[in-house]
């Protein structure tokens, strides 16, 4: 049997750029958590907001689960005003995660938010790993990219540090064996497209989830293989199988 | 410990909780959190003659205590139901009710045939999905198209029929009738209220189709009402639904009217929640003395029935 919703205490919940929220939880360590898995996430008792929140793995050290959020709307609004010593309910680990078992020189691309899961998921990958995030304006968690990564690429929107642009400016998909991204959907679809026929992509997709567990059918996308919900299937899908409508 | 079986139909029940259809799928994934034998029963996923991809698009949408759907009936089609769902279902020693969707009388009809030859306990008729174009609800709205469809199932289904009832429907009590003259030895209701939302920066609807369906907390205070209005005009065994969210929602739709009742976008919140539900129920009757269900059900209004 797998555990229901969990309430953990928070160490902390900082603003680490504008927006931008790393939180730290207290989680006894008893099962494995895969980079690239998520958990849904509640931080308020009321029916409103009504769904929980999908928010990936950001890191796992001993005793600590963290995760790295952006402010959007309501519930990560409120999610964001908890202190240390407050809880969050999650339930989780959901979803497959990344296939580590991919040999040879990787590259990680993000854009934004969709850094999230990609630090946890470094520290989990063998091999020489080139990083390339892209940001709008700022930029936040590098310290932790630079750290476990071969080289490191940095972009800016507006151009406010390092590379003005996107971070796939200068990316080069045949100097690698395999390609990992997450991020807005018209650069995943970039990357991808560059890409193919060229080098494998894991590629982990958003979509909008109420039980994160595969029974609603909310979260389904098409791809060349049929519908798939993206929080069992997924989120980590093949860049050669997801269909991007619209 | 207080007893909460009930029994409809002539089937028995071990307490009065239903996961909802649609809500709940064919019970596996949330069989990897609870022992599904604790359940009254489960519902399954809507199903149709053929296999369904659903809607494109967006599909949920997040409303004030609620939530919109537009999932469009994805189903893997009513054969592959029988072998490869229901087998798994009927291990779980709970009642399990078959949720038959469908866009015309002959499709309710041959659906009916094929489940009449498996071991489903019950049937319960989707006139009420909000969320296909040709789709059940269309027979949801008036009195006459309802009974049509109602009629001839009954003439050929051979297990108890339930009938699911759309909160869209003209005149709920009126429905309720006509579906009971018709032939339904129970009724569920409320499916999913017709509602919209629209995206202001793209100035275009959030779902493909426009209209998707509505539940959650926010349609409960309706949903009540209308179980209590369709309690008093009916005479069959009534399963209620409609944001039930804990166990005092529940005995609130119990003391309305309804036998039994079904849990649908609460999993969502917690995927336990009836177990919860089940033990709140059962706890509430010790504290309160209550030794039968029956003793409460219906009890609102009861006074002014001669
Ligand atoms: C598998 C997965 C992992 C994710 N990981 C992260 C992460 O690590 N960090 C992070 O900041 N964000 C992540 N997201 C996006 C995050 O779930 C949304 O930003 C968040 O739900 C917004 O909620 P809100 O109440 O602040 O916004 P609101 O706009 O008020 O949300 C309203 C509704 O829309 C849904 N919703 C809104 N935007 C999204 C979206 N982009 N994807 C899915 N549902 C959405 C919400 O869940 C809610 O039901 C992830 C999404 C998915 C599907
Ligand atoms: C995502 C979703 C899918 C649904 N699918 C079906 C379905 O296939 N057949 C059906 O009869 N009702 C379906 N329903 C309606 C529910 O069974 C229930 O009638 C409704 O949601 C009201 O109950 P609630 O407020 O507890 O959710 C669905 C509801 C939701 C939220
Ligand atoms: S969120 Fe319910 S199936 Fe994926």
């Amino acid at each position: 049997m797998l555990d229901g919703y969990k309430s953990l205490t928070i160490k902390s919940n900082t603003e680490i750029s504008t927006n931008i929220f790393e939180i730290k939880l207290e989680m006894d360590l008893e099962k494995e958590i895969k980079p690239g898995q998520f958990f849904m996430i509640r931080g308020w008792e009321t029916n409103d907001p009504f769904l929980p929140r999908p928010i990936s793995v950001a890191d796992v050290e001993e005793n600590t689960l963290t995760f790295l959020y952006e402010v959007r709307g309501r519930g990560t609004h409120i999610v964001s005003k908890l202190c240390k010593g407050d809880t969050l309910d999650i339930l989780g680990p959901l979803g497959n995660g990344f296939s580590l078992k991919g040999a040879g020189k990787k590259a990680i691309v993000s854009g934004g938010i969709g850094i999230a899961p990609m630090v946890y998921l470094l520290k989990n990958l063998e091999g020489e790993i080139d990083f390339y995030a892209g940001f709008r304006s700022e930029v936040y968690w590098m310290d932790k990219v630079k750290e476990h990564s071969n080289f490191v690429f940095i972009s800016t929107e507006d151009g406010s540090v390092c590379h003005k642009g996107f971070c796939i400016d200068e990316f080069d998909p045949t100097k690698y064996d395999e390609v990992l991204t997450c991020g807005p959907i018209p650069m995943m679809k970039r990357v991808i497209e560059l890409c193919k026929g060229i080098v494998p992509v894991q590629v982990s997709m958003e979509s909008k989830m109420a039980c994160g567990i595969g029974a609603c059918l909310g979260c389904t996308i098409e791809t060349r293989d049929g519908m798939k919900r993206v929080c069992k299937e997924g989120p980590i899908f093949k860049g050669s199988e997801v269909i991007f409508n619209g | 410990m207080a007893n909460a079986k009930v029994n409809i139909c002539g089937i028995d029940f071990k307490n009065p909780v239903i996961t909802a259809s649609g809500t709940f799928g064919f019970g596996r994934e949330y069989a990897d959190y609870f022992d599904l034998s604790r359940l009254g029963g489960i519902s399954s996923k809507g199903l149709t003659l053929n296999k369904k991809d659903g809607n494109k698009g967006i599909r949920l949408h997040e409303t004030p205590s609620g939530l919109l759907n537009s999932i469009g009936l994805q189903n893997p089609g009513v054969d592959a139901f029988i072998e490869e769902e229901l087998p798994f279902m009927k291990e779980q020693n709970t009642v399990i009710l078959a949720n038959v969707g469908g866009g015309s009388l002959e499709e309710y009809l041959k659906m009916i045939e094929k489940l009449n030859y498996t071991d489903i306990d019950m049937i319960e008729l989707n006139i009420s999905c909000p969320n296909v174009k040709s789709g059940g609800m269309a027979f949801g709205i008036r009195c006459v198209d309802a009974e049509r469809v109602v009629k001839e199932v009954k003439t050929i289904c051979k297990k108890p029929l339930i009938v699911k009832l759309s909160p869209n429907a003209e005149n709920i009590g009126d429905m309720a009738e006509s579906c009971v003259e018709s032939g339904a030895d129970a009724l569920s209701l409320v499916n999913t209220f017709s509602g919209m939302a629209i995206d202001i920066y793209g100035r275009k609807p959030v779902f493909d189709n426009t209209i998707a369906g509505l539940s959650g907390p926010c349609i409960k205070p309706i949903a009540l009402r209308m179980v209590y209005e369709v309690s008093k005009r009916v005479d069959v065994p009534i399963i209620g639904m409609g944001g039930i969210m804990d166990y005092k929602d529940a005995i609130e739709f119990i003391m309305a009217g309804a036998d039994l009742i079904q849990i649908g976008s609460g999993n969502f919140i917690n995927p336990t929640i009836s177990l919860d539900i089940i033990d709140g129920i059962e706890d509430f009757m010790e504290k309160q003395g209550i030794r039968d269900l029956s003793e409460i059900k219906g009890i609102i209004g009861r006074e002014n029935l001669c």
